[in-house]
């Protein structure tokens, strides 16, 4: 054998050994993925700030162990880098197959700063789930496809997000609702005190600042490239613009901004602000449900369309309950489950699945949800905008610090 | 157990200062280190200046620093001189037993907790502009006033010492029976001098000297707190603390690398804020010596007086407001401006609450029991092993004052993680805590809450066990009592309402942990402060309510047991009285 024969050689064994510690569940032998499964403790890692969807989590954890033995505990998070922060500090430590994180609840720049970490498992898993077969591949890009970001199948599709408006009808003229963000901007102009929107980095209040991007910037497929670093200046300009002219309107004229979409909705209710917005269309039915805001708050959205994404779980490339994380991502995207999340009496957030791929009588139940009067019907919530490139994010972002983020 | 086997007592000290140390150093080396950028699991491998650099540019950082500087120092100042001139003008008064019976509900409630009643009080929507509109306002809609998050922070600096005198009351009420307040008192109005005058000029020397570590424990939580900043704190730009966190929560993980050049900042921002306080505390000593070389009798004090009164007034109204704050929105339904009250009460955000609340208040429980009991004995153990050397009372010793000084030293580190800012050895701490497998376990989160716990305790025990009268000590011996006899039989019993509130306090602060228990519980030990902190995120009120409730309602019971039980222990001790 030549050198380079074992030199070769030497690098396939380097290969099968990293085949051998990557002894990962495979998703498409799903038998044995159940098998492996059985006793394991998945660590779901997401936002713990809702009651409604913590007790939804709840439920998913009795079926999960009723049914395939494995036991979920909620880990609730203020914010889901914390969870990014445990497997880089794990990955620091050299902590590489028992790690605390074993599902994460993720979309955006945190998928696209674990995926550039290479911090998931990494292979295509979602779309071997079982249940794969039932989403909406075909009209919803953004389920392969999170912040223009490709999942390559490194997170599983869990709800749908689109950027909906809420007012008080009692205490304002729905015939004077804003349908564009310019005529949010005349609107606020007229109402001087009564719109505001949290401050980035604040997810929502950096989705706002998208939004008006997208309908200002000269060109908007330019966003579903990376910023050019050639046009940026140009590129922002606009949307700058807009904001100078709308700050002095905003609610304490800017000089406080909501913390965050919660925030808003107190707001609302407290009737410090008069529209507010959200990522979830339910929101403003389930808010009312739950006694937290006033039976005559309805939504609007634009008619040319708003922000829409998708949001997903995906499992750390160091987990320690791989095969478990898999069953509950699966049991996650299953009918039943999305069934109970659409509906605003649980959590009211839309679903990632085809009804068109379901069974007749799984398809019956979608249609005959309840949504709540204060949700537009799929049909009232116009278009979806795509999630800009995650760079324009972090650059509009930073801009934005540096314009309004330091006083005067 | 105390006395027996002096090993001991003589190895107490030195275990004491590991258990501290240790994990104090390995968390701040593992926060140096990134920020100069070595950080492995983000590729990070060269040693770089770049990040400070970097963080330097930041706009608005000297906005920033200069928030956290000024609300620290506004806020312990304040604190101090309406503690101290409240004590002065009203100890011994109906004001002062009052303030003293409501001590343990003022210490009980946590700050975040105090901070969002504050901030319900005063906000343009909340209860007090309610119960005055539309009747004599004519609002029907909140004004659009700039009242909490202003850009001078005074809503935060008012949050903070609403919550910062009561323990420095506490403090000075272990002082006070030491520094023979009352005769010097007695004496200094006998010659003329007014009621604040006769304290100044007498007693503080000897009453600050022994709350100073207190007091600059309060400068640094103050410079370097989150929570409170968060809800009442300026934004435009945030305090420095507060923009570490947004770093460190960032998605884009590089800014790691950012928050942890900034958390050495932060580091020498404390550093900062107790060197203007060490000049402030000249330039009052300089102002006091003055004014007492006149001969100045400051008879006319009663202006100060009655500020003090209203300050101490105010502030401990704050804190009982936001309780009732806090127990209004745990049952409210719809709550819209101006009404005074919730149109519905209902009872499902505390349903809902105990159902998920067993296992968090049971690991919050054992751990800070473990916690204050282990704190309290190491205390107890330290100070014996202080009095068997000789060293008790720093005025009677005589030999052996360089070993004094020297142990004296090395038990100031105690009171490091009380001065150095968390946030900049808690995220090294995580990684030490991974390394080791402590991570996620019992005895891992226990540890880290000692860090925090071991040294508010020694601070409220220290002082009493220093203080206590040693001629019962000499008396017991000449009545042929062994020392350990003494120990047990004496002094123990005669200190139960000390030992017992320094494990109430050390309790205290383990239930309000919140960043040890979450990076160190690695979300599968959780509390109740670290789930209320989760759940509070989605900003419902009705959550935030329960959660408060059930956080005070902790240290509370605590504080009382510490105040009900010597009065059932020694009911028929009339000198153990209060």
């Amino acid at each position: 054998m030549t050198r380079f024969g074992a030199f070769l050689a030497a690098l396939a064994m380097i290969g099968s050994i990293n085949a051998v510690r990557a002894a990962d569940p495979d998703a498409s032998d799903w038998p044995a993925v159940l098998a492996a499964a059985q006793g394991q403790t998945v660590y779901f890692n997401a936002w713990g700030g809702s009651q409604n969807i913590n007790a939804y989590l709840d439920w998913a954890a009795n079926v999960l162990e009723s049914r395939h033995g494995v036991s979920v505990v909620h880990v609730k998070l203020d914010n889901t880098a914390h969870a990014v922060a445990k497997v880089v500090a794990e990955k620091s430590a050299g902590n590489s197959d028992n790690g605390s994180v074993d599902l994460i609840w993720i979309n955006g720049e945190n998928f696209a700063s674990m995926k550039k970490q290479d911090l998931l498992l990494s292979e295509d898993w979602a779309t071997h789930l079982p249940n794969w077969r039932y989403v909406d591949v075909e009209n919803m890009p953004t389920v392969r496809t999170d912040f223009t970001v490709p999942t390559d199948g490194l997170e599983s599709p869990w709800g749908g997000a689109k950027l909906v408006f809420f007012y008080d009808s009692a205490r304002t003229d729905a015939a004077e609702l804003p349908d564009s963000a310019l005529e949010l901007l005349t609107w606020a102009q007229r109402n001087p005190g009564r719109f505001s929107y949290p401050a980035p980095p604040d997810f929502i209040g950096s989705s706002f600042l998208k939004q008006v991007l997208h309908e200002v910037i000269d060109d908007p497929k330019k966003l579903k490239k990376p910023v050019s670093e050639a046009s940026f200046t140009a590129d922002e300009a606009p949307l700058f613009a807009y904001l100078d002219e709308l700050q002095p309107y905003l609610w304490r004229k800017g000089a406080a901004y909501p913390k965050n979409y919660p925030d808003m909705k107190q707001k609302l209710a407290d009737g410090e602000l008069d529209i507010v917005f959200a990522f979830n269309p339910a929101e403003a039915s389930a808010g009312i449900a739950a006694g937290e805001l006033a039976r005559t708050v309805r939504s609007f959205s634009f008619s040319g369309g708003t922000l829409g994404n998708t949001h997903f779980v995906a499992i750390p490339y160091n987990a320690t309950a791989k095969a478990g994380a898999l069953v509950l991502a699966n049991f996650l995207l299953s009918p039943e489950a999305q069934l109970r999340k659409q509906d605003p009496a649980f959590w009211g957030d839309p679903t990632v699945l085809s009804l068109q791929k379901l069974p007749t009588e799984m398809r019956a139940r979608f249609e005959a949800l309840d949504l709540g009067a204060a949700t537009l019907r799929p049909d009232e919530l116009g278009p979806n905008l795509d999630e800009p490139h995650p760079s324009w994010m972090e650059r509009i972002e930073d801009a934005w610090l540096k314009r309004y983020g330091v006083g005067n | 157990m105390l006395a027996r086997g002096g090993w001991l007592t003589r190895a107490a000290p030195a275990a004491t200062v590991l258990l501290l140390i240790g994990p104090v150093i390995c968390g701040f080396l593992g926060t140096l280190l990134p920020a100069f950028g070595f950080l492995p699991g983000l590729g990070g491998k060269a040693v770089t200046l770049d990040h400070f650099r970097a963080l330097f540019e930041v706009p608005g950082l000297a906005g920033s620093v200069g928030h956290s500087l000024l609300t620290g120092l506004a806020s312990t100042l304040a604190s101090l001189l309406i503690t101290g001139i409240f004590i002065a003008s009203h100890f011994g008064t109906r004001a002062f037993a009052v303030i003293r019976r409501l001590i343990a509900p003022l210490l009980a409630v946590p700050h975040a907790a105090a901070a969002f009643g504050l901030a319900f009080l005063i906000a343009p929507s909340g209860l007090l502009l309610r119960l005055v509109s539309p009747s004599l306002t004519g609002f029907e809609r909140p004004p659009d006033f700039l009242i909490v998050h202003d850009p001078l922070g005074l809503a935060m600096i008012a949050g903070l010492i609403a919550k910062e005198i009561p323990f420095l009351f506490l403090i000075s009420l272990a002082v006070l029976p030491q520094s023979r307040s009352e005769p010097a008192l007695r004496l200094g109005r006998s010659l003329g001098y007014g009621r604040v005058a006769s304290f100044v000029f007498l007693v503080w020397p000897s009453y600050y000297r022994q709350i100073r570590l207190a007091v600059l424990a309060v400068l640094a939580y103050a410079t370097s707190v989150v929570d409170v900043a968060l809800i009442l704190g300026p934004q435009l730009p945030p305090t420095l603390p507060v923009r570490l966190l947004d770093w460190m929560n960032d998605p884009d993980l590089t800014r790691r690398y950012l928050a942890s050049a900034g958390a050495i900042l932060q580091l020498a921002v404390g550093g900062l804020a107790i060197l203007v306080w060490f000049g402030l505390e000249r330039v009052g000593a300089i102002l006091v010596t003055a004014l007492r070389a006149r001969g100045q009798r400051c008879r006319k004090d009663g202006v100060v007086r009655s500020l003090s009164l209203a300050g101490m007034g105010l502030a401990a109204a704050t804190v009982l407001a936001s309780i009732v704050v806090l127990g209004i929105w745990s049952v409210a339904g719809l709550w819209p401006f101006p009404e005074a009250f919730p149109q519905t009460l209902s009872w499902s955000g505390w349903q809902r609450a105990l159902a998920q609340m067993c296992s968090p208040l049971t690991t919050t429980l054992i751990v800070a029991i473990i916690a204050a009991l282990i704190s309290v004995v190491l205390t107890l153990l330290c100070l014996e092993n202080e009095f068997r050397d000789g060293q008790g009372d720093l005025r009677h010793s005589t030999a052996g004052s360089q070993r004094e000084s020297r142990s004296n030293k090395a038990l100031l580190i105690l009171y490091l993680p009380l001065i150095v800012p968390q946030i900049s050895f808690l995220f090294g701490m995580q990684y030490v805590a991974i390394l080791s497998g402590l991570d996620a376990t019992f005895a891992g989160l226990t540890l880290a809450h000692l860090v925090f716990v071991l040294p508010y305790v020694f601070l409220s025990l220290s002082d009493p066990w220093r203080g206590f009268d040693r001629r019962f000590d000499t008396l017991a011996a000449g009545l042929g009592m062994s020392r350990q006899r003494a120990l047990w039989r004496i002094r123990l019993p005669m200190l139960s309402r000390a030992i017992l509130t320094a494990f109430a306090v050390g309790f205290a602060v383990s239930v309000g942990q919140y960043l040890p228990t979450v990076l160190i519980g690695a979300g599968r030990l959780t509390t109740i402060t670290s789930e209320a902190v989760a759940l509070s995120s989605g900003g419902n009120r009705r959550v935030v309510g329960v959660y408060g409730l059930v956080q005070s309602g902790l240290p509370f019971l605590a504080f009382a047991i510490a105040i009900a039980l010597p009065v059932l222990l020694f009911r028929n001790r009339r000198g153990l009285r209060v």
